[in-house]
């Protein structure tokens, strides 16, 4: 057990490519925790996924061992945290368990839309910040311009600002001594009840489910039962811990410390993120924070493409589940697509995350359709109904009132792009806008949106009209009244109920036009003709028309031709597994959630 | 039959009577000068010829035991016709000494027209071979200059007539089609008068890597669109049907069965061939190998082993899937056993009018053909 005193609990935060893994990497590297002949690169982000897309979805946490300046020997618990919209409500119990931020800024790129972010989200807490600016061997590192923005834009002391290279781990050790002298160690009282902060849980195959947790006030061994205050769960600890480079035991987890509680939890999906541990036999009174439970925002069917892989679908989906209590899912059916499950996700990088992890880890050969917002009826006999699937969309003649949720987004931009900014979200059917400057040049948003507009590429578009530069984040407020349509999808003359989808009466002909074209675009030419329609109760408002090749042959077949001409076919009939029939048509996986794909400009 | 041929066989090695005899192919990697359409492998460093030959013959040895007898014998290229007399005369010596070539064997030799005086031509036939294969590509002095061919239309049209006074009865054309401002149906016209047992019509293809692609690329060179390319396919079929010839593989015609390119057809009906020189394939029925493309380095392999660099062993799935490829692009078409496609699919295609099913056989129509590369998906 470490005295308080020796504990500093952090993250750290930075606009996108900043350098935040590097940085971690490179701390872990300089504790000694690991051998530079193991440190293995972006250690934390384990994932193959999060590596490739740069961004940390499942968080790893990590307490460094390191000796001061003044010979005590401290623990630093590096708390990371997840990178996107979808998952802020898990950056804010990340950040609720830390006592201080490092705010990374490129020495060459300098403040950017999510740092600014990140600088609000960790004043949100009370957070103690240290600015460092990193990427100083950069030849377009412009440390005097950086620190100017640091004092304008951040409202910092950047004579305060570490300066740092974590790629050539230059000024390491003096981000070591600034989180030892700067950071304020954890206050808490051992002898309270306790309170301990859920902020992660992951599940391993042979231990069941690892919980991560910052212990606020009180104490908690091996043996003691716990319960959970969100829903009085209660399970006997069989072990807990730090987080080294693997699971750590340890007899104790004291207040101010962050580790691990093994319990015998079956699932991820049995904790909450944002829950307080206390001990069955001395509850706290009190919960840590506010307690919120995960919604499920962007709902899409899951269908194997294969029929017969359905019992494959339904293994890989319950393992996929072990580890990601955000997933919600229940059984569904399609008269195109078979059985299959209807699922929720926090939005749409969730839904992406999860169908590629479904693919690659779990080998599943999935189609998901596109995807769609919970609506609500009240039907003209009194009734209400809630859908979250087009499919089960009523008779219009039967609806009093459709609804459709509404969310309040906030999206922080450099001014400069204002104009743009307040075109999409108008085009996007935003309302009762409100303005903030929070700094100089930076503007700050408020719209009421449908989020039925959010996710059809509102991120792509708001990225790409603002150059990287918008900090997007939403939340849900309520259903409103909106005059909504369903609109059928035929391919060849043939329904295929999962393309249709719902929209705004406005904006249906609009939509169904834009996914006739990116049909066209994603479904490959075939041996005939194939047309594409778009329907309200059985009149077309769309169309396109994908004309049949007229030939597909090559002039000479000859000894030498034979091998790589099989091989190209083997190939073709690879893409084609991956193609599903819908009718005498092969509409390839993506085809369906081609809606979704930016327009282009 | 050449004398010729029928006097050396006598001579050959006892060969295993249970080995069935296979289909020689020989790959003469020189050109005088590259095509700017052709992507096959050939060099024009004919200073390596002799390299090549001693090469070659040492392949030839490696083969003896495996491939003792051969009913078709295929010398193609590159340009064949480029070897001198000498060069050509001591490889075929080789080749009878070595294995034994079967009474009544198809022998065929690619030529280039300029280089088919009448005495090479009869040295040819001298020489055992019975077929001519002559790379006439147009008749249009236009396009055979667009080609960048070394011959003239008269020169191609001397070389037939050469052909046929040295004795060839089995003389096949090559045409192309698809050329920028081409009379086809002209072409054709003059390459029907001169009654060739065979017809070699190829749609210009513009190969990646060509000098071709890049004048296509840079927008100098226009091909014809794809519309165009299909009635000038479905034109060559019934000019050529009105001629006596039928459309037994893609661009394939002859005159009578017996015109048909025996050697080539093995390639399409799986059976076993061996391919010897730079980038050649071989095939046992189950086993596929392949030489290596650089000419040094198959120079160099064979000076102390093999010049084989790749091998694969198809499993039955890849059998048949080669069957179905194979089949769609012959008049033999495939078996319906192997077809797994539903029947309704097959009812479809027929509907379409892209095939015919008789006597337990799939069989491509013309317009069938040409989707020769997409209805082996569709059946499978």
């Amino acid at each position: 057990m470490s005295s308080m005193r020796h504990i500093r609990n952090f993250s750290i935060i930075a606009h996108i490519d900043h350098g935040k893994s590097t940085l971690a990497d490179r701390l872990i590297q300089s504790s000694g925790l690991v051998s530079d002949r193991d440190f293995h690169n972006q250690l934390l982000d384990n994932m193959d996924l999060e590596q490739e897309r740069g961004i940390t979805i499942k968080s790893q946490t990590i307490a460094l061992p390191y000796t001061g300046p003044d010979k005590q020997k401290y623990v630093l618990n590096l708390i990371d945290t997840p990178g996107h919209v979808d998952f802020s409500y898990e950056v804010s119990r990340a950040l609720a368990s830390c006592e201080g931020v490092l705010l990374l800024v490129d020495a060459a790129q300098g403040v950017e839309a999510q740092t600014l972010a990140n600088l609000y989200a960790a004043m949100e807490h009370d957070l103690t910040i240290i600015p460092v600016i990193n990427k100083i061997d950069l030849p377009a590192a412009d440390i005097e311009r950086v620190k100017e923005e640091i004092d304008a834009e951040l409202g910092l002391d950047s004579d305060k600002a570490l300066l740092c290279s974590a790629k050539d781990g230059i000024g390491i050790e003096e981000v070591f001594e600034a989180v030892i002298e700067r950071l304020p160690p954890p206050i808490g009282d051992l002898a309270a009840p306790l309170q301990a902060l859920i902020f992660d849980a992951n599940y391993d195959q042979f231990r069941g489910t690892v919980v991560s947790c910052r212990v606020f006030n009180g104490s908690l061994r091996a043996g003691d039962t716990i319960r959970f205050m969100s829903n009085q769960a209660t399970y006997r600890v069989e072990e807990v811990g730090v987080f080294r480079l693997k699971l750590e035991k340890r007899q104790v987890l004291s207040a101010g410390e962050v580790g691990y509680i093994i319990a015998g939890i079956k699932t991820v999906a049995d904790t909450r993120v944002g829950d307080t541990i206390t001990l069955d036999d001395n509850p706290a009174a009190k919960v840590v924070g506010d307690f919120k439970e995960p919604k499920s925002m962007v709902f899409s069917s899951v269908y194997p493409i294969a029929a017969d892989d359905y019992p494959g679908l339904v293994d890989a989906l319950e393992k996929y589940k072990l580890n990601d209590a955000a997933l919600n899912y229940q059984k569904d059916s399609s008269a195109a697509l078979g059985q299959g499950f209807r699922c929720g996700f926090l939005g749409l990088l969730h839904l992406e995350i999860v169908q590629e992890r479904m693919e690659r880890e779990h080998n599943q050969a999935i189609i998901m359709t596109a995807p769609s917002v919970q609506y609500k009826f009240i039907l003209k006999d009194g009734s209400e109904l809630t859908i979250e699937n087009p499919q089960y969309y009523p008779d219009p003649m039967a609806i009093e009132t459709a609804f459709e949720p509404y969310v309040r987004i906030n999206i922080i931009i450099p001014e400069r792009y204002m104009g743009a900014v307040m075109k999409l979200c108008t085009d996007r059917r935003g309302s009762n806008s409100r303005f903030n400057y929070p700094s100089p040049k930076r503007i700050e948003i408020n719209f009421d949106m449908p989020l039925a507009e959010i996710i059809y590429d509102f991120y792509d578009r708001l990225k790409s009209i603002t150059q990287g530069y918008g900090s997007f984040d939403y939340e849900y407020m309520d259903h409103r009244p909106g005059d909504l349509v369903k609109i059928e999808m035929m391919v060849n003359h043939e329904k295929v109920d999962a393309l249709s989808f719902i929209s705004h009466r406005d904006n249906s002909r609009p939509r169904a036009l834009q996914y006739c074209e990116r049909l066209k675009e994603e479904i490959p030419r075939q041996m005939f003709k194939i047309i594409i329609q778009g329907s309200i109760g059985g009149s077309v408002i769309a169309r396109s028309t994908i004309n049949p090749f007229r030939k597909d042959v090559t002039a000479k077949c000859y000894g030498g031709d034979i091998s790589r001409k099989r091989k190209l076919l083997e190939k073709q009939k690879k893409g084609k597994d991956r193609m599903k029939m819908v009718g005498n048509v092969q509409i390839p996986q993506k085809a369906f959630v081609a809606i979704l794909k930016s327009e282009k400009d | 039959m050449s004398r010729f041929h029928r006097k050396h066989s006598l001579q050959s090695l006892n060969p295993k009577k249970t080995e069935p005899a296979a289909g020689l192919y020989i790959h003469v990697p020189f050109c005088a000068s590259k095509c700017p359409y052709c992507d096959f492998f050939s060099v024009t460093a004919t200073d390596m010829i002799d390299s090549w030959l001693e090469a070659l013959c040492r392949e030839l040895d490696l083969y003896r035991e495996q491939f003792p007898r051969f009913e078709t014998v295929y010398l193609g290229g590159g340009t064949p016709s480029l070897l001198s007399d000498q060069q050509l005369g001591s490889l075929m010596e080789y080749v009878r000494r070595s294995i034994s070539i079967l009474d009544g064997a198809e022998c065929t030799i690619e030529v280039n027209p300029d280089d088919v005086s009448r005495e090479k031509a009869g040295l040819l036939r001298d020489l055992g071979f019975n077929r001519l294969s002559i790379g006439v590509q147009s008749f249009n002095d236009r396009l055979l200059s667009l080609l960048q061919r070394r011959h003239t239309a008269l020169q191609a049209c001397e070389a037939v007539a050469h052909a046929a006074t040295a004795g060839f009865d089995s003389i096949s054309l090559d045409l192309m089609f698809g050329l920028p401002g081409q009379d086809w149906e002209a072409e054709l016209a003059q390459a029907v008068a001169f009654q060739p047992g065979h017809l070699s019509c190829y749609q210009l293809t513009i190969k990646p890597g060509t000098p071709f692609h890049a004048l296509q690329q840079s927008g100098e060179f226009e091909i014809a669109s794809e519309e165009t390319l299909v009635q000038l396919f479905m034109l060559t079929d019934s000019i050529l049907d009105d001629a006596g010839y039928a459309h037994y593989e893609v661009s394939n015609f002859a005159r009578g069965i017996e015109y048909e390119a025996r050697h080539n057809s093995r390639y399409w009906q799986h059976l076993p061939y061996l391919g010897l020189g730079p980038s050649a394939h071989s095939f046992d029925g189950r086993t596929r190998w392949w030489n290596t493309a650089s000419l040094p380095e198959y120079c160099q392999s064979l000076a102390k082993g093999s010049p084989v660099v790749g091998r694969e062993t198809l499993t039955p799935e890849q059998l048949r899937l080669e069957r179905l490829m194979l089949g769609m692009r012959t008049q033999r078409g495939i078996a319906r056993e192997d077809v797994s496609a539903d029947v309704s699919v097959l009812e479809r295609l027929e509907r379409a009018g892209l095939v015919v099913v008789h006597d337990a056989r799939v069989v491509p129509t013309a317009r069938g053909m040409l989707f020769a590369d997409r209805l082996p998906l569709v059946l499978e």
